[in-house]
């Protein structure tokens, strides 16, 4: 927050803003010069935001029907359903929103490898987010457990049995986990603890991520920097709350879809009948935006190989800033990566294919030949990629030629050195 | 480039309409046309009646459906009972209250706030008078297996006699809709074990039509009004929509560049 040359009009104002300065804030966040050429992809910031929020509001409500006990959990959540006015509205919206929240998270997540907005200057907002990201896959795990269904229980069951892997101390660290020697009432109240102190968590993280992209401001589709204020850029407000709303709005409307007219086809079927520790489900399948992690863990055979992958799929992303050493940003301007880009999301959405299937036969060859190159393409590609790629001329800024004398020039200048 | 990304976009719709596990079924579900599908979907009232009735009349024998009121049953968006049927409904049934002012546990007729009666104590009972196997509760069975209401449906008319090389034990039948062909639920529903009080032909293919309907009510019983809502919200959004958009395309009309 650079740009501090505002003094309030009026006599309180300037009293108070001496104080606190929140109106000075309140200005900094309306005149944030934002560049102009951001795209849609740039809307899921606003979107998470929302998501975030909406969440937080409808868990509250929940959280005062709700009853944290493995005798009453399940009885609680059809308490909601039945007789808890609008209740089935307030679920559906919390447990579609859970979805929404991870499929806008998704778009937001490609969109900055797209765009290389993970680089320097940048590499805080990217640490930040991949740990807001973090706690959102532990939020969401808890959450599904707390109606304590099938799925609930024995999701569980195995996601929490993968810290046993961990040598001698493994079985232990389950235990204490469980609180108890299975996944029984003890585990379902911490988990109901930590579901609701994880999103206040995230929300602080949140503040702490739009703080760090403010320094900076904002990457773009060209992925240049540029000066600003300038010819280059539009104040926040109205420009981009109006696009964000817009965006936002086009969003409702396919979470509206979801809540109202299919509200249980992202879940699983298993979860509607009540957890029985006698009982095992066919298949346990997590929720969709956790399959490709979980297509990793299976396709390694060892169990603690299998966990170590699936956290180092993560913490790939973590140091992807220093995988990747290309100068250039956004992808528009190099060739090659945009293809191993695509083949990177393929691989993706193939990974979370094969996670719903069941880990045998071609489905696993499939898990494991894309969970190699989900590892390549972090580890080999990028670094080589940076270093060999011919990349694009990269424009001096979005007015060239008109305007000279932009901060890319000697960026574009070593370019064309090469 | 372009045809990579327009099968990564078909891949990414195929993998969305792809829906959970895969279920290892072998027939094709039933599918009827249900009155309750769709974006105006309703609940043809007289269907979750007569689906009452077979569920009273027949399912009931082994089947508790614990989570429903019998005052569920004249609220509006089901079977939509009057208040009076409803509590005569309620009146048939027994249930223990107390402890009274003696400290003594009694029995009196069930009221529209009690919930239904089971005929079951607790599953354990449940379990040992079927054989072993548990007749799930009714609640929200239809949300509980994959293919909902069709499968309930399909399941109903779905025995037959086991094929060649099949050997099923006693108490156990042939039906090509559950998973593994073997149910312990010996073929509930015959032509004609429930005479309708409204005179419909109580035939196997409509009591199955009717009591899946019911269920299908029981399981999400607020399926109108969410209908209902989400109609209104969509066209809240959709005009919205509209006014921001334009509202954007204004704004951004003083600078110069296109969006």
């Amino acid at each position: 927050m650079s740009d501090h040359n505002y003094t309030p009009k009026s006599k309180f104002g300037k009293w108070f803003n001496d104080r606190l300065p929140l109106l000075s804030l309140a200005n900094h966040l309306t005149d944030y010069p934002t560049p102009k050429n951001l795209n849609y992809w740039w809307t899921f910031g606003g979107i998470l935001t929302f998501c975030l929020i909406t969440q937080i509001i409808t868990g509250l409500i929940l959280a005062m029907h709700y009853i944290a006990h493995a005798d009453l959990a399940f009885e609680s959540v059809e308490h909601i359903m039945r007789n808890v006015n609008y209740g089935w509205l307030i679920r559906y919206v919390h447990a579609n929103g859970a979805s929404m929240f991870f499929l806008a998270v998704y778009i937001h997540i490609f969109r900055s490898l797209y765009y290389g907005s993970y680089k320097a200057p940048r590499e805080i907002i990217w640490i930040l987010g991949m740990i807001i990201y973090v706690l959102m896959m532990a939020a969401a795990f808890m959450g599904y457990v707390l109606p304590w269904g099938q799925m609930s229980f024995w999701g569980a069951t195995v996601i929490t049995n993968l810290f046993s892997a961990i040598p001698l101390v493994g079985e232990s660290i389950v235990t204490w986990l469980w609180g108890g020697y299975s996944v029984d009432n003890p585990t379902l109240t911490r988990f109901f603890s930590l579901h609701y102190l994880i999103p206040f968590l995230i929300l602080g993280l949140v503040v702490l991520h739009i703080w760090a992209l403010h320094v900076p401001g904002n990457n773009n589709p060209i992925g240049i920097d540029l000066k600003k204020p300038s010819n280059d850029t539009v104040p926040f407000h109205p420009y981009i709350v109006v696009k964000d709303l817009f965006a936002l709005l086009l969003f409702l409307i396919v979470f509206a879809f979801f809540v109202f007219y299919s509200p249980n086809i992202l879940g699983h079927a298993d979860n509607y009948i009540e957890a029985n520790p006698m009982v095992t489900p066919a298949h346990i399948v997590p929720e969709w935006y956790l399959l490709p992690f979980y297509a990793i863990l299976r396709s390694v055979p060892d169990k603690l190989l299998g966990v170590v992958a699936m956290f180092a799929a993560i913490f790939v992303l973590v140091i992807l800033p220093w995988l990747d050493t290309s100068k250039v940003r956004s992808a528009i301007f190099r060739p090659l990566y945009k293809q191993f880009y695509w083949f990177l999301v393929a691989d993706v959405l193939i990974l979370g294919y094969v996670g719903a299937m069941p880990a045998e036969g071609l489905y696993l060859l499939v898990a494991r030949v894309a969970t190699a190159y989900y590892f390549l393409h972090f580890l080999v590609i990028l670094p080589v990629l940076g270093l060999k790629e011919k990349t694009l001329e990269v424009p001096l800024s979005l007015t060239e030629p008109v305007l000279g004398g932009s901060p890319n020039e000697a960026m574009a200048r070593s370019k064309k050195e090469f | 480039m372009r045809t990579f990304k327009s099968l990564l976009f078909i891949f990414i719709f195929s993998f969305f309409s792809y829906n959970g596990t895969a279920a290892e079924r072998t027939h094709e579900l039933l599918n009827p046309e249900w009155s309750f599908k769709g974006f105006f979907g309703k609940f043809d009232r007289a269907s979750p009646q007569r689906g009452y009735q077979v569920y009273t009349e027949v399912c009931a024998a082994c089947h508790s459906m614990k989570y429903l009121s019998y005052r569920n049953l004249s609220e509006p968006g089901g079977p939509e009972f009057t208040k009076e049927q409803a509590k005569i409904i309620a009146s048939q049934f027994e249930v223990t209250d107390g402890p009274n002012s003696d400290g003594e546990m009694f029995t009196r007729a069930a009221r529209l706030s009690d919930n239904f009666v089971g005929p079951y104590e607790n599953m354990q009972a449940a379990t040992a008078a079927n054989g072993g196997a548990y007749p799930p509760d009714m609640s929200v069975l239809v949300k509980a297996r994959k293919g909902g209401a069709d499968y309930i449906y399909s399941l109903l008319l779905g025995y037959e006699e086991p094929p060649e090389g099949i050997v099923l034990d006693d108490g156990v039948y042939y039906n090509k809709y559950m998973a593994g062909n073997k149910i312990k639920m010996s073929n509930p529903l015959s032509d004609g074990i429930v005479e309708y009080l409204d005179g419909t032909p109580a035939t196997e293919d409509q009591m199955a039509k009717d009591v899946t309907s019911f269920l299908a009510w029981a399981a999400e019983p607020h399926l109108e009004a969410r209908h209902k809502i989400g109609f209104r919200a969509l066209i809240y959004l959709f005009i919205m929509t509209i006014l921001v958009y334009f509202s954007m395309k204004k704004l951004w009309s003083r600078i110069e560049s296109k969006i």
